[in-house]
């Protein structure tokens, strides 16, 4: 282990390149982004603003979706060249599979039970 | 590859573990790291998923309007929203090789992450003594998996967290406690990104029943 320490400082020059770097007016910017993309839903709803419950949840899942955007810029660093754009290949897929498996379930189980006969519940 | 490495051992006399030549992947940590958090992200996606689909189904218990108080869950959002910037200025304390400062932020980061475990085991204690609990109905136990399972990997965030603390006490900022602060913040912030996620599609859409 400690072999393996002094191995590695050896390098740190080398591992300091690795990780992506951060900054302050990063940091900032998406956690001011994220108070604001919060705040906006949650006031939404404890205040009642729209009088259609539809609208309301469509505005509030479209911020959501912004804010998971600004944290994976902002805070995860995401990016299309770090790690060779194995990092976003591997996002992509996920969100595919995210996609398929939300919507795939709430499409099909809705249907199953749009159509069950009244005899069988 | 491991044959003529033990070849080297057996005639310098030391155990090496690398192949000289052999270069190490760059940043393979990392990446194995992003990939672990990606499959992470699909067994979210599976509770989502059934959360999703299970979430009218109250069979004549409470509905997430008459449970879920807003105020309580606006107060876990900005504890974990707080606790993610913590962890971003531990960051930049690491990056600029101060050790006190990165474990002062660290400890701002656990002490957020240990008041959000707080406020949400507070929550789920109330709903159970109400009769809410997980047997309740199909809502709640899709709720209590979901949400439950947010909550444990914050715990192990925070043992995470609290070893690595005293990692980087003992050590210092060497490289392999950089590459742990670095994983655990991946982790960190991945949490709260499934917490946005929470908060939307289960309290506040969940209210709206």
């Amino acid at each position: 282990m400690s072999e393996h320490s002094l191995h590695d400082t050896n390098h740190h020059d080398h591992h300091e390149e690795e990780a992506p770097h951060a900054s302050f007016s990063g940091y900032m910017i998406g956690f001011l982004a994220s108070v604001f993309l919060t705040a906006i839903p949650f006031v939404l709803v404890m205040g009642d603003v729209f009088s259609s419950d539809g609208v309301t949840s469509l505005i509030i899942l479209a911020f959501a979706a912004v804010q998971i955007v600004v944290h994976m810029v902002y805070f995860l660093h995401m990016n299309f060249h770090s790690e060779g754009g194995w990092n976003m290949l591997s996002l992509l897929f996920t969100a595919v599979l995210l996609f398929i498996t939300l919507f795939g379930s709430l499409w099909v189980m809705y249907n199953m039970n749009v159509n069950m006969m009244p005899g069988m519940m | 590859m491991s044959h003529s490495a033990t070849m080297n051992a057996g005639e310098t006399g030391k155990l090496e573990f690398l192949v000289p030549g052999e270069h190490h992947v760059p940043n393979g940590t990392l990446l194995g790291f992003w990939m672990y958090l990606m499959s992470d992200c699909l067994i979210f996606a599976a509770l989502f998923a059934t959360y999703g689909v299970l979430s009218q189904s109250f069979a004549g218990g409470p509905t997430g309007g008459d449970l879920f108080d807003l105020q309580l869950v606006a107060l876990n959002t900005a504890f974990l929203l707080f606790s993610s910037i913590t962890y971003g200025f531990a960051m930049l304390q690491m990056q600029q090789n101060k050790k006190m400062g990165t474990l002062v932020w660290l400890a701002i980061t656990g002490l957020l992450g240990a008041a959000f475990l707080g406020v949400e085991l507070y929550e789920f204690y109330h709903m159970i003594h109400q009769g809410a609990g997980p047997q309740r109905s199909a809502f709640l136990s899709s709720f209590f998996t979901l949400v439950g399972t947010h909550g444990l990997h914050v715990t192990f965030g925070l043992i995470w967290l609290i070893t690595l603390l005293v990692q980087v006490n003992k050590h210092g900022l060497i490289a392999a406690n950089r590459r742990r602060l670095f994983c655990l913040s991946m982790f960190w912030h991945f949490l709260d990104v499934i917490w946005i996620g929470v908060f939307t599609f289960v309290y506040l859409m969940g209210s709206m029943t």
